[in-house]
């Protein structure tokens, strides 16, 4: 099974957020960066899928120079060879995920994995825009994958505690979701193999990929106002568990 | 020119969700000055199409086809895009749930549109309509203006319009028979399933103490169940926990967890993504203790302390043994 991973490079999930002066985006001088959550989970995906059936795995990357080191860690971890579409800005998902398509075309991989969401931007979307650009059935949310006669057997879930089973011929792609398997650490051979896997770079250009009106503008990001009023204790830590202690007490009378 | 509201339905039961598009669909449309409208998809589906028709809308359609019984993304995405083309709406409402999420981007998309999604709030500038969307995890606003031309797309996150505010009348109702032949159906549905039983009943819990990523390491973990031991709490977590194995999957609060409305609910280190949200936001009295004071979760918090968990949960574990 030849399977082709996205993933994508985020700012760390603990990391404090400022606004930038132009109001686009976050200021990421001092951020640090690590792989989106969900796509090392497809990332672990694909890994067993292909220790289980063969083939191999492609990591696929767009995203600025510095998407490198997330790329290196995927080859770590045991994705055989990568590709990165290095651009600064991608702008809309989709038209993210047109750059992506072209790069995933030239590939004709039996199946491919994204996760379900970035931690960033959100939207929920680069996977689906990707099936229907490539002409891909696809499933979301999925929580177990099992290749079967003529294609894949998929686990899907649903709000509040349901699943569903869902079935589709490859070529096919999968949103993954978080906590589908235990994700693997990258071991020492593994860091010292990657450096001699191939990643190959291209840019959008190189794709012949041209940007297209979406109908979408960000107008200005911001952090949200706060509408609820929150009692909040500071203090040393002793004196701030015993005030809330008190207020649980006798104001929400809780206890 | 209209505002379309396609609800949910499954089994011939509503996705209640729905009616907080219906009721943001009806708000857009006064604002704007326009007509709004709403869409159900399905078989069988008369009873529910009824139901609509008693609501304050231009147009209740009835789209109904047998391919339509059981949810595909490809019989949803055609059905609707025919749909569009006879409806010609200017802005195409759905409500934020999973099964929009697996088609919503692909309708879009074949009709080369970015849908705004998980919307939590809109205003009209210059007539244009300007949708607010939250990026990392709820952490940053975003304001997204529709421009161009029609049909734009969003999905609106849980709980961001009331459905309580759905204005009643009468609407004339339009039967919709999409072409859709079986061929085009790639994926193949089966049955919904629960796993196991639930050991842990946290809807019954009255105190609740939640822990979240800001615990680090699964070692931690016995910090906060100390604390919730001295409360005489239920233990539950938000899904990182669950999912990194630490704490069972029936312990988790959250969108794919339990739903809980305790009398009191305490997050520990867990930021509030919209997905925990939704699990908890109907606790009595929510307590946050994170290090972030811009953290989501304080938006919900009726009281909080901004610190560091690892040196505020062991005072406030000896603060409530003393308090006992």
């Amino acid at each position: 099974m030849k399977i082709v991973v996205a993933i994508k490079q985020v700012p760390a999930r603990d990391s404090q957020l400022r606004i930038a002066p132009s109001g686009q985006w976050i200021e990421d001088a001092d951020l640090t960066y690590e792989i989106n959550e969900p796509d090392a989970y497809a990332l672990e995906e694909g890994l067993q899928l292909k220790e289980k059936h063969g083939g191999e795995v492609v990591a696929l990357s767009a995203g600025p120079a510095r998407a490198a080191s997330t790329i290196r860690e995927a080859l770590a971890k045991g994705a055989d060879r990568a590709i990165h579409i290095e651009e600064e800005d991608l702008g809309d998902p989709l038209a993210g995920a047109r750059v992506m398509a072209a790069a995933v075309k030239a590939e004709s991989p039996d199946l491919v994995l994204t996760g379900l969401q970035s931690d960033d931007l959100g939207y929920g979307q680069t996977g689906v825009i990707l099936a229907e650009l490539l002409g891909l059935p696809h499933a979301t949310l999925i929580m177990h994958v099992e290749k079967q006669e003529g294609g894949i057997r998929v686990k899907r879930e649903l709000e509040d505690g349901w699943f569903q089973h869902v079935e589709m011929p490859l070529p096919a792609l999968l949103t993954i979701q978080s906590g589908i398997s235990k994700l693997r650490y990258a071991t020492l051979m593994g860091i010292k193999k990657a450096k001699t896997k191939e990643i190959k770079r291209l840019t959008a250009a190189d794709l012949g990929v041209a940007a297209a009106a979406s109908g979408i503008a960000i107008d200005r990001i911001y952090l949200p106002e706060r509408t609820k009023r929150t009692q909040l204790f500071e203090g040393n830590p002793k004196e701030a568990a015993a005030k809330l202690v008190e207020k649980l007490r006798f104001e929400a009378r809780i206890l | 020119m209209s505002i379309l509201a396609v609800m949910e339905q499954r089994g011939g039961s509503w996705n209640r969700m729905s009616f907080e598009t219906l009721a943001a669909a009806q708000q857009l449309a006064r604002e704007l000055g326009v007509t709004a409208s709403a869409a159900v998809l399905g078989q069988g589906i008369e009873g529910l199409a009824n139901e609509l028709a008693s609501k304050q809308l231009q147009k209740v359609y009835a789209v109904e086809h047998d391919l339509l019984k059981d949810y595909t993304p490809d019989a949803y995405t055609i059905a609707v895009r025919q749909l569009l083309a006879l409806s010609k709406p200017l802005l195409v409402l759905f409500p934020h749930t999973y099964q929009v999420r697996d088609y919503l981007p692909k309708l879009a998309t074949s009709l080369g549109r970015v849908a705004v999604s998980d919307v939590v709030a809109h205003r009209v500038d210059g007539g244009q309509v300007v949708l607010v969307r939250q990026l990392f995890q709820g952490k940053v606003n975003a304001d997204v203006r529709l421009a161009g031309d029609a049909p734009h797309f969003a999905s609106l996150q849980a709980g961001a319009y009331r459905a309580d505010q759905v204005g009643e009348g009468t609407a004339p109702l339009e039967k919709f028979v999409p072409q859709i032949a079986a061929h085009e159906l790639r994926t193949r549905p089966l049955e919904f399933f629960r796993e196991s039983q639930r050991a842990v009943d946290l809807g019954a819990a009255e105190l609740i103490v939640a822990v979240g990523r800001g615990i680090k390491e699964p070692e931690n973990i016995a910090l906060v169940q100390k604390l919730a031991e001295a409360m005489g709490a239920e233990l539950a977590a938000s899904r990182p926990i669950c999912d990194a194995g630490w704490l069972p999957m029936e312990r988790q609060v959250g969108s794919s967890g339990q739903t809980v409305a305790p009398k009191m609910y305490m997050a520990i280190g867990i930021s509030g993504a919209i997905q925990h949200l939704v699990g908890m936001k109907g606790s009595r009295v929510v307590v946050a203790i994170n290090k972030d004071p811009n953290a989501p979760i304080f938006e919900v918090a009726d009281y909080g302390i901004v610190g560091d968990l690892f040196q505020v949960v062991p005072e406030l574990t000896e603060a409530f043994r003393k308090a006992k």
